[in-house]
């Protein structure tokens, strides 16, 4: 079957008739071509410089396009601007036609202006500045919008969204147990197992029990739950809520008398800060657990003796240290999540980039907070 | 224009016409719900062909089939005379390469601007200078009607009918010989549709390009279709001529074409050429 695949590549050739220079076009003048189009078309122009008029005949070509019409008519405004006069010649109607559609005037798209590199690096820096203390501005307003939101609903406790709410706790909760309960098992395993090692040297193995004990509880529990809730759900709150901005979903319930923050924000943000807890505890057992099994394991120390030893090691208030801090942890993986998404623009670029502030952003204010709460128990000896 | 509507109006019996699309007993099916149930359809050479039926009927979905972007049940889909199951990758490649499409929601790349976007399919596929591709673009921009200070821009920066304009600019990128069109007339207003119109009478005309075209547009299936097809029940329940679709007495045809809005239109129609108007 003839098609147009096969067609031949453009070609040309010349003829010096009196005065005038005839150019005659053979072949397929297609972007299929490629650069042979490009190249033949160069041709055309250095052909008919020097003479004093140029007849480009058209009559042969066998195919032609735009790309090849819009080549054809730059080069012979090549050649008017060099002081020749080019004409077409014998073209076919439709040809022609092209030839005319195609005859714009292309205007050079405007190049970026070159910049001094130390200039850019300092505008750069301060843009940057700029840029997260307006980001901590906002962050502090959005939180008052949620606090705000908080006490609305609690006023109109109908505007409560119930099942929304249970909704994201099993989303967020009971769906993220067994990759909770793994991390901290084996986290739980591995401390066990430098304790163990370390102290032996010393003879005080028994006290790698008040080791996991305390780190776990304390620190390590709410630490690693948070963080994985960072990368699993609040990515996943940043990728929804932005891609809703994106359908112009979020104007859609503004215009309804909807608000956003009570709709979309507040359920998943509680959802969280019931959900975390929850898990730390879920996470201290499951890091005891693998410490117990370790313990038994590698360090002789029967589950029995674990459990006394640990009974020893630990008070209320050491489990309590890591629960507290969960919910704040939970508040702010939230409000960063839900706010970025928020923020987000209309291309899907946008939504990427969103999505990796967001988690990159949750995890560093967790350690932060982790930080401070760490100060805080300190400096009341609890 | 309805000069060269009516001059490239061809009977559809020719039967030396090449057959660009063939599609025989096609099968789509979403779960239990089947859209397309053994649908047959032809498109030739240089044609225009509209493609109608009511909303959610499947017509996007015979698009999407036909450019292998569904799974089919069963039947089998010819296009430049091939068959798109039998083709090994690399000439699928290659056979992808002559269509251009416009889908209906014009799914330009959204981290893209409409300049880049128009060079995408030309950079990935053709070998050719970056000044080329931009004049390229440019020109591409111009025949869509859009202003060139429209190519720097983000998809998410435009109008709805400007987003239109710009993916058919990119569905023109490469010249294509065979386009597909999804509505895209719909999110216009009366002026830019009837310029579309002229567009794509104009390179149908200089290109011999051959255009399936799904529309609700009745001024476009008068100004440009050489012929119509419509859909209903998952087949083709009538195609040919707009007066065979006119003259026709299946009821849907009689209700699309003769409700209040055809029959406002095809009353004018019919006055501005001097005509009767179609029992
Ligand atoms: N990906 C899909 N999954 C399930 N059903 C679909 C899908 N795409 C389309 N459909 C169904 O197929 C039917 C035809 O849809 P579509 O082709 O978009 O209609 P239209 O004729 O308005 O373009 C509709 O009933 C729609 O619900
Ligand atoms: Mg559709």
């Amino acid at each position: 079957m003839a098609t147009k695949i096969e067609a031949e590549p453009p070609e040309l050739t010349r003829r010096e008739s009196g005065d005038i220079r005839r150019i005659v076009l053979t072949g397929g003048w297609l972007l299929r071509a490629s650069r042979a189009l490009e190249r033949k078309a160069d041709e055309i122009v250095s052909q008919g410089r020097g003479a004093r008029a140029v007849v480009i005949d058209m009559s042969a070509i066998a195919n032609l396009d735009t790309a090849g019409a819009l080549a054809l008519n730059r080069a012979r405004n090549e050649l008017i601007r060099a002081g020749v006069a080019a004409s077409f010649e014998d073209a076919r109607p439709e040809h022609q036609m092209l030839i005319k559609e195609t005859a714009i005037e292309i205007l050079p798209p405007p190049r970026a202006k070159p910049t001094n590199l130390f200039v850019d690096l300092l505008a750069d820096l301060g843009l940057s500045v700029v840029g997260a203390l307006r980001e901590y501005y906002r962050g502090t307003g959005f939180l008052g919008e949620f606090v705000a939101a908080i006490g609305h609903i609690l006023l109109r406790p109908r505007l409560f969204r119930g099942t929304s709410l249970v909704y994201q706790i099993e989303m967020f909760g009971f769906r993220s147990i067994p990759i909770i309960v793994l991390i901290n098992l084996a986290v739980g395993a591995i401390v066990a197992q430098q304790g163990i090692f370390q102290l032996a040297r010393f003879g005080a193995t028994t006290y790698a029990v008040d080791l996991i004990g305390i780190l776990v509880l304390r620190e390590l529990g709410v630490l690693l739950t948070s963080i994985m809730i960072a990368g699993r759900s609040g990515s996943a709150i940043t990728a929804e809520i932005g891609s809703m901005k994106m359908r112009e979903e979020i104007d859609a319930l503004r215009v309804m008398g909807l608000s956003p923050i009570e709709v979309l924000v507040v359920p998943r943000v509680l959802a969280l800060m019931v959900a975390l807890p929850l898990l730390t505890f879920i996470a201290d057992m499951a890091a005891l657990f693998g410490g117990l099994l370790v313990s038994w394991g590698y360090g002789d120390i029967s589950p029995t003796t674990f459990l006394v030893l640990l009974k020893d090691a630990i008070g209320v208030n050491t489990f309590l240290v890591g629960l507290i801090k969960a919910p704040f942890m939970a508040l702010i993986i939230g409000l960063i999540s839900t706010q970025d998404g928020l923020a987000t623009l209309g291309s899907a670029e946008s939504l990427g980039r969103q999505v990796t502030a967001a988690v990159v952003k949750s995890i560093f204010m967790v350690i932060i907070l982790d930080g401070l709460f760490a100060m805080f128990f300190a400096a009341i000896h609890y | 224009m309805s000069d060269h509507a009516n001059a490239a109006r061809q009977p559809a019996t020719n039967s030396i016409k090449e057959i660009v699309i063939s599609v025989r007993g096609l099968v789509v099916q979403f779960g239990e719900h089947r859209v397309m149930d053994g649908l047959d359809l032809d498109v030739f050479r240089g044609e225009v062909l509209g493609f109608v039926g009511g909303s959610g009927q499947g017509k996007s979905v015979l698009m999407r089939a036909i450019l292998g972007l569904l799974r089919k049940r069963a039947g089998v889909i010819r296009l430049f005379g091939q068959d798109r199951d039998a083709l090994p990758p690399r000439q699928l490649r290659a056979l992808e390469q002559r269509w251009g499409v416009l889908f209906q929601n014009g799914a330009l790349f959204s981290s893209l601007t409409v300049r880049q976007n128009i060079q995408m399919p030309m950079r990935e596929n053709r070998n050719i200078s970056q000044r080329f591709m931009d004049d390229l673009a440019m020109l591409k921009l111009d025949l869509v009607g859009l202003p060139p200070d429209s190519a720097d821009k983000l998809p998410a920066e435009l109008s709805g009918g400007m987003v239109k304009r710009a993916a058919l600019a990119r569905a023109l990128a490469l010249d294509p010989e065979l386009l597909f069109l999804d509505e895209p007339t719909s999110g216009l207003d009366p002026i830019g549709a009837a310029e579309f119109d002229e567009l794509i009478g104009t390179l149908q005309k200089t290109l011999g390009l051959t255009v399936f075209m799904v529309t609700h547009d009745l001024d476009s299936l008068y100004s440009i279709c050489d012929r119509v097809a419509a859909l209903a029940g998952g087949k083709v329940i009538g195609a040919g001529s707009m007066q065979d679709m006119l003259a026709s007495d299946e009821p849907w045809l009689r209700a699309y074409f003769h409700g209040t809005r055809g029959s406002r239109l095809i009353g004018s129609l019919g006055r501005r050429m001097g005509g009767r108007e179609p029992a």
